[in-house]
């Protein structure tokens, strides 16, 4: 259960390897002890994740998860259920992918659908069916500024997180009332083993901060938050820029 | 599927949706019983448990007020054989005007019977009475196989003081006799003294607490350094019929609990700050009486005088409050201190904190109270609050205390545990009982009890 000031008494972690969902468990572990499920390939680096994580202070448990694979969310779970309530679960699976592969591979782009926006509305709509029968939980979705509105630069990437985010704030409105809650969470550039390598942008954060948006937003029950506080209002300009504006911005 | 209510506590922190069911008979337990499936049941009373004690996620909660009559008095002995969904507002209606006033009442008088067992609680008599179970000759509980059985402290003292402060857990309490305590007059003799800081607080109690049958102390949270603990304490005991003053003696046992006004649905957030609850708290300490004896109040006055208020916990707005209520042992005073202290310079809105000795504890497994001091004060939910409560928590489990199942919705765990070392026998008794965990709570799931 999530308590009366806001801390679960478990945790998973769907994309359990990725850094916004290990630093968010580390951060929830730096106030209490909790059980984490980690949600993942079976990978060194999931072994790796679960091993810190234990040494952190969390009762760890390891569940397999491909996003390729359509009947794994439903197996992922059940399994993470079968050890007691998800009080807090963190959809934090995503790929960037190679833009300019994904505008000449037509495979290329619909694999990327499948992961990023396809496998999370599955893995939603399972954790909800769950939480809704548990009556309570709160479901935290990776959203992107990206989404807010599709630049020239990452368009396939940034029409999946739209979609993600269409997705998750309706199913939000959808659960009021079950006692379950829906944190839509929109970050800007996170410095993070996924945009590796590649330029910053401006307003660029980390998986850190990140975590405390996610558990502050779990916290205080908000629907939707931005990471840095600051793009909110940056996208809100940029959501009204006139077209022939925006598609020249160098980003 | 049965609509779904979201029920919450008296803190109104966390709620969650359940199956609600009124229940008026055994035939209606047992009928929600069988059809509870796999996320369980647990009775409510009237819902005075600050946090979770009373909900249960995605399961069934029995709404145990339908069932609400005396079923025998005896005027003779004093003994009452109740449905437990009966309050004790409604004993006292009944009975003060007989004479007899409930063994042990806590600050509000809004609680059911099984409520009273379930959470076994205490009031301003504890140092000399103990808590309501003590005064339970026997309870009837329907367990998780159908049956009711017959429970008291010598037929079956296990089942029994695991029921009572068990919250719920063992099964649903149905009937009760309760050993009612004889009155004379419906007035109290109140002594009030007013203390400069928690020393001459802590000393005045420990030195003349024995001689009042009730006592408590009321202290002002936010008066800091060398006024840290300043209070008022009242103490008293029921008037005979020789002491009511003349125009009394005619009608010595008349009695009137009614609620007087209500706080709003919608009370405005910010209403309460730092600014108005110092001044409020100041102003209460400067129009206390510095000493006062024998002054005639009324029972709401010197027990309830929270319950004139409706909805009083609407104040603290839409995001709730919690109330921290714990204990340490005599001799662990240094501990207190810290505790308060920590929580004055916490600098948060909240009024007064109450301060009470225990007498001897009883056979209860998870019963609170236990000799030493007690600490409750409500503060509404704020940053930094987890924190702050989870790093007290470790101070008074090094004073060997405990936090109080009725009031807690934020405790953790293992620290819970720590507190209660006959959890375990606790856990085995409810395992035989309730081999299958029909019987749960948020509370339940939350402490993993």
């Amino acid at each position: 259960m999530i308590d009366a000031l806001g801390s679960p008494g478990s945790l998973l972690l769907v994309g359990g390897t990725s850094d916004i969902a290990v630093a968010t468990a580390r951060r929830y572990l730096a106030e209490r002890p909790l059980r984490v499920v980690v949600a993942a390939r079976d990978t060194p680096r999931r072994a790796a994740v679960a091993d810190e994580l234990r040494t952190a202070g969390a009762d760890v448990q390891v569940v397999d998860f491909d996003a390729e694979d359509p009947g794994s969310a439903e197996r992922m779970v059940a399994a993470a259920a079968g050890g007691g309530d998800i009080d807090v679960a963190v959809i934090a699976f995503g790929q960037l992918g190679d833009q300019d592969q994904l505008a000449s591979d037509p495979a290329a782009a619909a694999a990327l659908g499948q992961v990023n926006y396809v496998a999370p509305v599955v893995a939603g709509t399972v954790l909800a069916n769950r939480m809704r029968s548990q009556g309570h939980g709160a479901i935290v979705a990776l959203s992107s500024v990206a989404g807010e509105r599709a630049r020239r630069s990452n368009y396939v990437y940034g029409s999946t997180k739209a979609g993600v985010d269409a997705f998750y704030s309706g199913l939000a409105d959808s659960l009021v009332g079950t006692g379950v809650s829906v944190l839509v969470v929109r970050p800007g550039f996170v410095r993070s083993k996924m945009t590796e390598g590649l330029p910053e942008a401006p307003l660029s954060t980390t998986p850190e901060a990140v975590a405390e948006a996610i558990v502050t937003g779990v916290r205080k029950g908000r629907h939707t938050v931005w990471v840095p506080g600051a793009m909110r209002w940056v996208m809100s300009g940029l959501r009204h820029t006139p077209r022939a504006v925006f598609r020249r911005l160098p980003f | 599927m049965s609509e779904s209510t979201l029920l919450n506590g008296w803190g109104r922190t966390a709620p969650t949706p359940a199956v609600l069911t009124p229940v008026h008979d055994d035939a209606e337990v047992r009928a929600v019983l069988a059809a509870a499936g796999g996320r369980g049941v647990v009775a409510r009373g009237l819902a005075r448990s600050y946090g979770d004690a009373a909900q249960n996620a995605g399961g069934h909660v029995l709404d145990m007020t339908a069932a609400n009559q005396v079923l025998s008095f005896d005027p003779e002995t004093g003994l009452v054989d109740v449905e437990a969904g009966i309050s004790l507002d409604e004993l006292m209606n009944r009975f003060v005007p007989q004479g007899f006033f409930v063994p042990v009442t806590p600050g509000t008088r809004l609680v059911t019977v099984g409520g009273a067992i379930g959470a076994d609680i205490h009031g301003k008599n504890h140092h000399v009475a103990g808590s309501f179970a003590q005064h339970v000759r026997w309870l009837d509980l329907l367990t998780a196989d159908g049956q009711v059985r017959r429970v008291s402290p010598e037929q079956d003292p296990d089942l029994f003081w695991a029921t009572a402060g068990g919250m719920g857990l063992t099964g649903v309490i149905l009937r009760a006799q309760v050993q009612m305590k004889r009155i004379e007059s419906s007035r109290c003799l109140v002594d009030t003294d007013r203390t400069p800081d928690l020393d001459s607080l802590m000393t005045l109690l420990a030195e003349t607490d024995h001689l009042y049958e009730y006592s408590v102390a009321w202290i002002d949270t936010l008066a800091k350094g060398k006024r840290m603990g300043r209070s008022v304490v009242t103490r008293g005991r029921f008037a005979t019929l020789d002491e009511l003053p003349e125009k009394r003696k005619a009608d010595p046992l008349k009695y009137h609990g009614s609620i007087k006004l209500s706080v709003p649905d919608v009370f405005p957030p910010g209403l309460l700050n730092l600014a108005t609850v110092a001044a409020f708290n100041e102003l209460w300490y400067r129009k206390s009486p510095k000493r006062k004896r024998d002054q005639l109040q009324s029972i709401p006055t010197f027990f309830h005088p929270l319950d004139a208020v409706g909805g009083w916990n609407r104040i603290y707005g839409p995001r709730g409050f919690v109330q921290y209520q714990v204990t340490v042992p005599f001799g662990q005073e240094e501990a207190m201190r810290e505790v308060l202290d920590r929580l004055s310079s916490f600098g948060t809105a909240s009024f007064l904190a109450v301060l009470k000795r225990f007498g001897p504890g009883n056979p209860g497994m998870l019963s609170y109270p236990s000799p030493g001091w007690t600490l409750a004060l409500d503060i509404p939910v704020m940053k930094g609050l987890a924190g702050l409560l989870d790093s007290l928590d470790e101070v008074v489990i090094a004073a060997d205390g405990r936090t109080y199942l009725a009031k807690d919705s934020r405790v953790r765990p293992e620290t819970f545990e720590k507190m209660y070392p006959r959890l375990e026998e606790f856990r085995a008794v409810r395992k035989q009982v309730d081999p299958d965990g029909v019987f749960t709570s948020d509370l339940a799931r939350r402490l993993a009890l």
